[in-house]
């Protein structure tokens, strides 16, 4: 039986692990061209992020942190992808090349921008005395939040946009493990059926504007401005 | 109770409206019957609050204070205006009359979510609270399901979920912040007990997440770009709400926090403050000039003012936070009575452009004198409400020797004034085209509506009643500290 140190470390060492594929999978989002592929990347993202509450909930055993990450579980890699499923028409989901505003290679090099970025943010925040986690979660989860609002402003298809939007809202979780691990468990709970009417109302707009305008390339709606030729 | 019963009812209301057979029938009236009875309960809530300082309702969850009550008020008063508004505003300019009750159901979701907001204690349920705002009111944006209104409610969603998502981070933060505090109770009680212990770096983080996350949607520049999209498309009853209390809602977790930054950062916290209004007041006076549409300037005219007030609880000291209670009151009844006015004439007119609108006070008599007493109202001419708030917070800057705030608000409110009087001018002053035919009339409830909101902008101008000289400053006590 090894000693509970040794567990320890094993776990952050895990933890790290996670924590890196975690951010692997957000350079998927930025990097893959087709919006099923940017979904498998949110979809993997989230099972790292389930992952990374599981490791750190073991040792020392919080049953509250495998709570919260049974509910990510079940909630993100299941029911969002079925719930996109039903309220976005099939013809939009199945829909290919996403339009994009830089180019893959570009949007990688920013992408390596802005993790560097987050690392030097989130250095004089660790200087306060976090524990050994928050070393990989806090900066990976920083990088997560601005890869993701990235992804939001070179998208233009509507359904990238949201998964955007989920990323960035992982990477505050994926943060929040190692700093607020206690939040009161009511609250995650509520904050995960907030993200599913997120996706359900995106959705129907999504839907309403696939209907009513006959595109789903959001970036294309540019009536509203001050114009002097309107 | 009082506090859950303003919770609870709204939801019911809203399952009344949604079941189809019922909804088609009763949502206008059920509707209209909730928000009395909750403006009936948060005036009983005022009542209480002034006596004895706060009502708990479950503790630890659900409480509110002064600043809170000053929320509900608000939210409640232009709540009952625009559901009465609607009634007679819906069905003449929707497309599909036999959605109206889907209108309903989301208008009563969307009440519960603003009246959540001042109610709840724990930093975190504000935040969900707040999310609701946006989640339960992007459906009333593209209600019309016209091109430029789903554009308009998918900036909306897009642009305040990734500030909400900002500001979660926010205040995640805030709560590690806590905990290294030595605090346990993650309440804004709680925050305010450990707030001397905080490590400054992660309250400076928090504080700057939070403010820049919800700056996007209260729409302080330059996040506010969604602002003018959706508070212009939306169906006139909900721009009033949007604009008049759904901000202001969302401007009232950044007061909360000031207080507790403050204690944490000294006055790092009423810079930053300062800073971020200082620059939405002076962009929007700039921008309303060079507006096209009419609903788009009582838009930018938000922005402006959500700068003023952030502004004024920048400047510090009690003067100057009074001011900013008191220009949030003005600030909510005026500008609701501004779009009230302008959806009337859109009903009379049929456009939305300032350049097709002429001579509205000989064409439409009621629409044009309306929108010329919110127009004056709205832009700070005297001697109504808007205008003694402004000169309170100017009055109150200097006295605390903030000369260069005060001069660059003082320019900017200039500005915003011949901006908003010039448009408002070319639309109702004038002479008529030629071929104005005659003009539909102004639904009934549309009429009452626009005395009713009225009222409380002249009266406010003169003379401030007793009780909510109490209840205001109550509230500036909380955002002083």
């Amino acid at each position: 039986m090894p000693h509970g140190t040794q567990i320890d470390s094993i776990l952050v060492q895990l933890n790290a692990l996670a924590g890196g594929l975690f951010l692997l999978s957000t350079f998927g989002m930025v990097a893959t061209r087709q919006v099923q592929g940017c979904l498998r990347f949110f979809i993997v993202q989230s099972i790292f992020l389930a992952s990374s509450m599981l490791l750190l909930g073991l040792h020392p055993l919080s049953w509250h942190l495998i709570a919260v990450a049974i509910i990510n579980l079940i909630n993100k890699p299941i029911i969002i992808p079925w719930l996109l499923k039903k309220t976005v028409s099939e013809e939009v989901y199945a829909r290919r090349e996403i339009v994009q505003a830089l180019n893959i290679p570009i949007s990688l090099l920013v992408a390596l921008g802005l993790t560097i970025g987050s690392y030097y943010l989130a250095a004089p925040l660790l200087k306060v005395g976090a524990g050994l986690p928050a070393l990989v979660n806090l900066p990976v989860g920083l990088a997560a939040l601005l890869l993701g609002a990235y992804t939001l402003t070179v998208r233009r298809e509507a359904v990238p946009q949201l998964l955007g939007l989920l990323s960035m809202e992982n990477g505050a979780f994926f943060a929040s493990i190692a700093i607020a691990p206690e939040l009161h468990l009511f609250i995650e709970l509520v904050v995960a059926f907030d993200v599913l009417i997120a996706v359900f109302v995106i959705g129907v707009l999504t839907r309403a504007i696939h209907e009513h305008i006959g595109t789903t390339d959001v970036g294309a709606l540019t009536a509203l401005k001050e114009d002097s030729s309107r | 109770m009082i506090l859950i019963a303003i919770l609870v009812l709204p939801l019911i209301a809203a399952i009344l409206c949604w079941i189809a057979a019922v909804g088609k029938r009763v949502a206008a009236p059920v509707t209209l019957g909730t928000c009395v009875i909750l403006l009936v309960l948060a005036a009983r809530t005022a009542y209480l609050v002034i006596a004895f300082g706060r009502i708990v309702a479950v503790p630890g969850w659900i409480k509110v204070d002064a600043l809170g009550t000053v929320i509900l008020l608000l939210v409640t008063v232009v709540g009952v205006l625009a559901t009465l508004y609607s009634l007679g505003y819906m069905p003449r300019m929707t497309h599909d009359k036999d959605l109206l009750y889907h209108y309903y159901g989301n208008l009563n979701l969307f009440i519960f979510s603003m009246v959540a907001v001042p109610v709840v204690v724990g930093p975190s349920v504000t935040w969900l609270a707040v999310e609701f705002t946006t989640l339960l009111s992007v459906l009333l944006v593209g209600f019309e399901s016209s091109r430029d209104a789903l554009e308009a409610a998918w900036k909306y969603a897009i642009l305040t979920l990734t500030g909400a998502s900002i500001a979660l981070f926010g205040f995640l933060v805030l709560f590690w912040a806590m905990r290294q505090g030595g605090g346990d109770n993650y309440t804004w009680d709680g925050l305010q007990a450990v707030a001397g212990h905080m490590p400054p770096v992660l309250m400076k983080t928090a504080f700057l997440t939070i403010l820049v996350g919800f700056g996007a949607k209260v729409g302080l520049v330059p996040l506010h770009t969604w602002l003018p999209d959706a508070h212009s498309q939306a169906p006139t009853p909900v721009c009033a709400l949007l604009s008049g209390v759904e901000t202001t809602a969302v401007l009232y977790v950044i007061l909360r926090l000031m207080p507790i930054a403050h204690i944490s950062l000294g006055n790092d916290a009423e810079r930053w403050a300062r800073i971020f209004g200082l620059i939405s007041v002076g962009v929007a006076a700039c921008l309303l000039v060079q507006v096209h549409d009419y609903k788009r300037l009582f838009a930018f005219s938000t922005v402006e003012h959500m700068g003023i007030i952030l502004t004024a609880a920048g400047l510090g000291g009690a003067a100057a936070h009074y001011g900013a209670m008191y220009q949030i009151v003005a600030h909510a009844l005026t500008k609701s009575l501004c779009f009230f006015a302008a959806g009337a004439v859109l009903m009379a007119t049929g456009t939305r452009e300032i350049a097709s609108v002429r001579a509205l006070i000989r064409t439409s008599p009621l629409a044009g004198a309306t929108l010329l007493f919110g127009g004056l109202a709205i832009a700070g001419a005297p001697p109504f409400a808007v205008f003694l708030g402004e000169f309170g917070i100017l009055k109150a800057g200097i006295n605390q020797g903030r000369y260069v705030a005060v001069g660059l608000l003082a320019i900017s409110l200039v500005v915003a004034f011949f901006g908003i009087l010039l448009h408002v001018n070319r639309m109702v002053l004038g002479r008529p085209e030629e071929n104005a035919a005659g003009l539909p009339h102004i639904p009934l409830t549309c009429t009452v509506t626009l005395f009713a909101a009225a009222i409380p902008v002249v009266v406010l101008g003169l003379y401030v009643p007793d009780f909510l000289h109490r209840l205001l400053a109550q509230a500036a006590a909380i955002v002083g500290g």
